[in-house]
């Protein structure tokens, strides 16, 4: 069951992102990304990670894409041409891509049986143990977080507001 | 059934690859500013997996910690591109490449 899902789930995070390289009009890549993190917030929940697979749909795929699709919408988009840069890129990026998937998938694999593997339900981490750690150990850095997030904010504000002149 | 850790972790090397990959063939700054989204997203997987693996919650705390950063990162950097676009009128990164206007 956990290995059927897994790789249902992971072919569908794979083609995902496969269509997300291949497709030249930006509004396809975005949706294609939601897909792909849609299914790895499933992929979160085979893991026993309840709460960030919840947080996952709700920031990532929901949040922050609905950001992407705004944007491209609002500057209206097109399809991406083909330029002179895009040649040294081709030459160098697929078989660099392919160069390090290959390398860290022969490192993980040799080393499978010391990573030992994953049962459905061993271990779930619940809201309560997250938030233990959280707000208790980890205060400073989550409050931390919370001014970064206000500078954001305001950075946001400040870049896309139009110059009056 | 049993997953081994290290599918887990050969498809975020996948998902990550894919990432770099669309980074340097992309031309369009929104879909280069997407695909860094990608790598993000497969590390926080290997995140997750590893936690799993060791029994930790301060692996989840991490990808929590990394959500958080790349909502920030996401809403900066997409006010930086409406910039980019107001002032060139152009989201092709062959022709955004002088500091200057």
């Amino acid at each position: 069951m956990h290995l059927v899902l897994f790789f249902i789930f992971g072919g569908l995070c794979v083609a995902g992102a496969l269509n997300l390289l291949l497709q030249r009009h930006p509004i396809n890549s975005a949706l294609s990304l939601i897909v792909v993190m849609s299914s790895l917030a499933v992929l979160y929940l085979l893991l026993g990670a309840e709460f960030l697979a919840a947080a996952q749909v709700i920031v990532y795929s929901g949040a922050i894409m609905v950001l992407f699709t705004f944007v491209i919408m609002l500057l209206n988009a097109g399809r991406e041409d083909r330029t002179h840069g895009s040649k040294a890129a081709y030459a160098l990026g697929f078989p660099g891509a392919a160069i390090l998937v290959s390398l860290l998938a022969y490192i993980f694999l040799s080393n499978s049986r010391e990573l030992g593997s994953a049962e459905l339900g061993a271990y779930i981490v619940s809201t309560g143990d997250l938030s233990n750690v959280l707000f208790r150990d980890l205060l400073l850095p989550f409050e931390v977080t919370s001014v970064l997030i206000l500078v954001a904010i305001l950075g946001a504000v400040a870049l896309a507001r139009k110059e009056e002149n | 059934m049993l997953v081994p850790i290290s599918y887990y972790l050969v498809l975020s090397a996948i998902l990550f690859s894919i990432g770099v990959a669309a980074f340097l063939i992309k031309r369009n700054i929104i879909t280069i500013f997407m695909s860094i989204e990608l790598m993000l997203n497969a590390v926080n997987l290997s995140f997750v997996a590893f936690a799993h693996h060791w029994h930790q919650v301060s692996g989840q705390i991490f990808v929590f910690f990394v959500m958080v950063v790349a909502a920030a990162e996401a809403a900066v950097g997409l006010a930086i591109i409406i910039a980019i676009f107001r002032t060139r009128n152009t989201l092709d990164v062959d022709k955004i490449d002088l500091m200057k206007l």
